[in-house]
């Protein structure tokens, strides 16, 4: 077997197992919370019989391992069930929402990741003159405002004052692309603030990295332009670190947004996953669970291998 | 123009907002420029648009607070105000309860008691369609009643239909035996978790399928609920509008900049802290309504310390609530007076005198409850009411100056109603009110009741409320209230110290907007009553 195919296959292997430790993690966790389902659903004004036959209704009765097994056994045939609160088909609600957040973490990925990566070779090419300072500056100084506050900002000149996007990013399958782009623009702006400097830092950290070499002296002597070396010579040399951490920011992307949601008020996982956990929605918050540590896995996955193969070393192993 | 204002010239622009073809912005403007105050002109386009009569079309949006992605269509498990707002989209009960706290009448035609008051009948109103098109009968709304308060029932109403020993149906008549007597009977009936489905919703309850003005186009539990004018209706003074959208927008700002932004038309819980700031943006105003809702700190009469009635009005006596109103509500709220009851309810005795902050008669009582000096603890967590933890620190302040040791024990949100609220025995609490005053002592009062959460237990009360139940002369019901008040304040476990407004804030162009203090956005009926204009 071709060692990388064998590599890859470890991995994923690895990954289930982890996988389904997370789903016995989520469930220990969901147990350990104080209050029950069906007091959480019914609420403050719940009658004691209500609550009794609510409680036997979801099967509330039955031993938590048992009730894991169950729902164990349907997961692995596709089957997630349906919501304990509200009888919705738990694939069907979930599908939804993913698709929401991967549409609003593809959008903000596509301008951010391109941006980090082209403000660190700049950043690198003028290292230590005023364009790094700036592009330095300004990305730490937003990343270090907290995300709703940068959110209210927008909103507030933005929307409000300017109205320009709508403050509100509700979007739904009766708008086109175009409706949904203006609608989102505002959280995508934000999460591209939030996300770039980090990648922007690294990229300029691994590339100086590679730039004390001895053959990147061979590139400037050989006569080649400042951008070039870097780009052509350097960067590719340094794309592990940066792969890794922009995988990193893809998953906070995927699975960490949840304060931009509620502040743009965006149908996304996290406010889904926020609003089951309150209700101890088990099975839910189960397949959330189970989608967010898929998605941090498989990008930390991806991460790995793309890593081994910018590396000769790695890739053709002694 | 030498200080005269031209009355023709006023008369002609009424006539021109009325008809909707110029903006409120326009017409201040012009109004401005005819030397009327921009108070008068506000009150001049109020009239003109309304004389006009209610436009029809458009769609009207709004941004409400409490929507989860856990919310079901089903009546019968509706707790918080988006679900709230939904179901009075499509639903429709047997009757309300109007603004003035008067019965109105709208599936049931009308409503007849026999003498004794035990038993009811409604009859159901004639040419009614649900939106699935099956027409309604009397069938359907037994069949209702009996989803919510037969044995595996989990309805939010099942507490209120315990009373009820049969229910018949005779032709279109539809017949409610009780075991003992209940004036308030149609008031019960008009809880909102009662909204008729075809066959009582047994087959699906969360189908959606009601008699409301307008159908169910979208539903998105957490995110948006999209409804369209149900063309078959049968009360043509209401539903003006084509379209409602109901947003669920929990978080505070971004429901404000919503409607700032012009993106919704009303929205409901507006801060009050930020409340006076918002009325001053353009385009909208802040409404405030009182209402019968309350937050409350609820001592158990039957559990150490509390057992002492000296310890428990030592407590009442040791809270500003007039200091709380302001700086918890900023105004925007009543002083309690330690009942579960206000001017918001029918048949309230207003002559019932004002319990004040005292803490000489705070610390007299103290001392001759004996207690000994021990720290008493009072859990509160922010989900208690918004502004729980605030309330309870001035609340400690205060008993510190009576010389009454209070300690604040912070407890975690999550599960705040099943761990703490009506477990531990001083905490605090909220009440969202009952339409009587009937219902709100049964429910919390009464010594077989459930919530009751103060634990007080008197046979001499429970008497009273019978009595009073049964009682068709509304004065003598009035002193019989009276009496049950002065009890449940002199000797209950309830410290009340404030009545919270309903504060929503409403865009300028929606017309029609009343005062209706039986609940949020005008109890639920704002996209039936009210019309958009440009």
């Amino acid at each position: 077997m071709h060692p990388i195919l064998k590599l890859v296959s470890q991995r994923v292997a690895l990954g289930l197992l982890l996988l389904l430790a997370a789903s016995v993690l989520i469930f220990a966790g969901t147990m350990i919370l104080p209050g029950d389902v069906a007091q959480s659903i019914l609420g403050q004004s719940a009658t004691p019989e209500a609550l009794a036959n609510l409680r036997a209704e979801l099967g509330l009765n039955d031993p938590p391992v048992t009730r894991y097994f169950n729902w164990l056994a349907g997961a692995v045939q596709g089957d997630l069930g349906v919501a304990l609160t509200n009888g919705q088909d738990i694939a069907d609600a979930l599908g939804r929402r993913l698709g929401n957040t991967l549409f609003l973490a593809f959008w903000a990925a596509i301008i951010a990741v391109p941006l980090a990566i082209f403000l660190g070779l700049l950043a690198v090419r003028y290292r230590n003159r005023w364009p790094d300072k700036l592009i330095s500056g300004v990305t730490l100084a937003s990343i270090s405002i907290p995300e709703f506050l940068i959110g209210y900002l927008l909103v507030y000149f933005v929307a409000v004052k300017l109205g320009w996007f709508s403050s509100v990013s509700m979007i739904n399958d009766s708008m086109s692309l175009g409706e949904k782009l203006s609608a989102i623009a505002l959280p995508v702006g934000v999460l591209v603030l939030v996300v770039l400097a980090h990648m922007m830092r690294m990229t300029r950290a691994a590339i100086l990295n590679v730039m004390q070499s001895a053959y990147i002296e061979t590139a400037e002597l050989k006569g080649l332009s400042g951008f070039n070396v870097i780009f052509r010579h350097a960067f590719p040399n340094a794309i592990a670190p940066i792969v890794n951490v922009v995988m990193l920011n893809l998953a906070y992307l995927v699975v960490g947004v949840v304060v931009v949601e509620v502040v743009f008020v965006y149908p996304g996982m996290g406010q889904y996953l926020v609003d089951h956990v309150a209700k101890r929605d088990v099975p839910v918050v189960q397949a959330c669970g189970l989608v967010f540590a898929a998605v941090y896995i498989g990008l930390n996955m991806v991460a790995d291998i793309v890593a081994i193969l910018s590396n000769p070393r790695l890739r053709h192993p002694k | 123009m030498t200080g005269k204002i031209d009355q023709n010239q006023i008369d002609y622009l009424k006539v021109r907002a009325g008809m909707g073809r110029i903006s409120r912005r326009e017409f201040m403007g012009r109004m401005g420029a005819l030397g009327v105050s921009v108070a008068m002109a506000g009150t001049f386009y109020a009239q003109a648009v309304h004389a006009a009569g209610p436009v029809k079309g458009g769609m009207m949006r709004m941004g409400v607070s409490g929507g989860e992605s856990t919310n079901s269509l089903d009546p019968a498990l509706a707790a918080s105000p988006v679900p709230y707002n939904v179901l009075n989209q499509f639903g429709e009960t047997l009757v309300n309860v109007d603004e003035n706290g008067q019965l109105e009448m709208r599936l049931a035609e009308s409503v007849e008691a026999s003498a004794d008051a035990k038993t009811w009948m409604f009859k159901i109103r004639s040419g009614v369609e649900f939106h699935n098109g099956k027409p309604l009968t009397a069938e359907d709304v037994m069949r209702t009643m009996e989803r919510h308060s037969n044995e595996d029932s989990k309805s939010g109403a099942l507490g209120i239909m315990r009373g009820i020993t049969s229910m018949k149906v005779e032709g279109d008549m539809f017949i409610v035996g009780l075991d003992t007597a209940n004036a308030d009977l149609p008031f019960l009936l008009g809880d909102y978790h009662l909204m008729i489905q075809p066959d009582g919703g047994f087959d699906n309850p969360a189908a959606g399928i009601g008699t409301g003005p307008y159908m169910v186009e979208a539903d998105e539990p957490g995110v948006r609920h999209l409804f369209k004018k149900n063309p078959n209706y049968w009360d043509d003074s209401r539903g003006h509008v084509d379209e409602v959208e109901i947003l669920a927008i929990n978080d505070t700002t971004a429901r404000m900049g919503a409607l700032q932004s012009g993106q919704v038309h009303l929205v409901n819980r507006v801060d009050p802290k930020v409340a006076a700031l918002l009325d001053r943006a353009p385009g909208l105003s802040v409404k405030s309504v009182q209402g019968p809702g309350h937050y409350v700190f609820i001592m158990h009469c039957d559990t150490e310390p509390f057992l002492n009635n000296d310890l428990r009005m030592a407590l009442k006596y040791a809270i500003d609530r007039k200091d709380m109103v302001d700086k918890v509500l900023r105004g925007y709220g009543s002083v309690g007076n330690d009942m579960p009851v206000n001017a918001a309810y029918p048949l309230f005795d207003d002559s019932i005198p004002q319990r004040e902050y005292d803490p000489e008669k705070a610390a007299e009582h103290y001392k001759k409850s004996g207690h000994d000096g021990s720290p008493i603890i009072l859990r509160v967590s922010d989900v208690a009411f918004p502004g729980a933890v605030e309330a309870a620190q001035l609340f400690e302040q205060t008993a510190k100056a009576a010389g009454i040791p209070l300690e604040l024990k912070r407890e975690p949100g999550d599960g705040y109603w099943s761990e703490v609220w009506n477990v531990q025995p001083f905490s605090a609490s909220y009440w969202g009110g009952r339409p009587v005053q009937d219902q709100m002592y049964s429910t919390a009062y009464l010594s077989t009741a459930d919530w009751n959460d103060t634990r007080f237990k008197r046979d001499d009360f429970d008497a009273l409320l019978l009595q009073a139940r049964g009682e068709l002369d509304e004065a003598k019901r009035k002193a019989l209230y009276s009496q049950m008040g002065m009890m449940v304040r002199d000797e209950g476990g309830l410290i009340c110290p404030m009545f919270n407004d309903f504060v929503e804030g409403v865009s300028d162009k929606v017309q029609g907007w009343i005062a209706d203090p039986t609940g949020e956005l005008m109890s639920g009926t704002a996209s039936h009553k009210c019309w958009l204009t440009a």
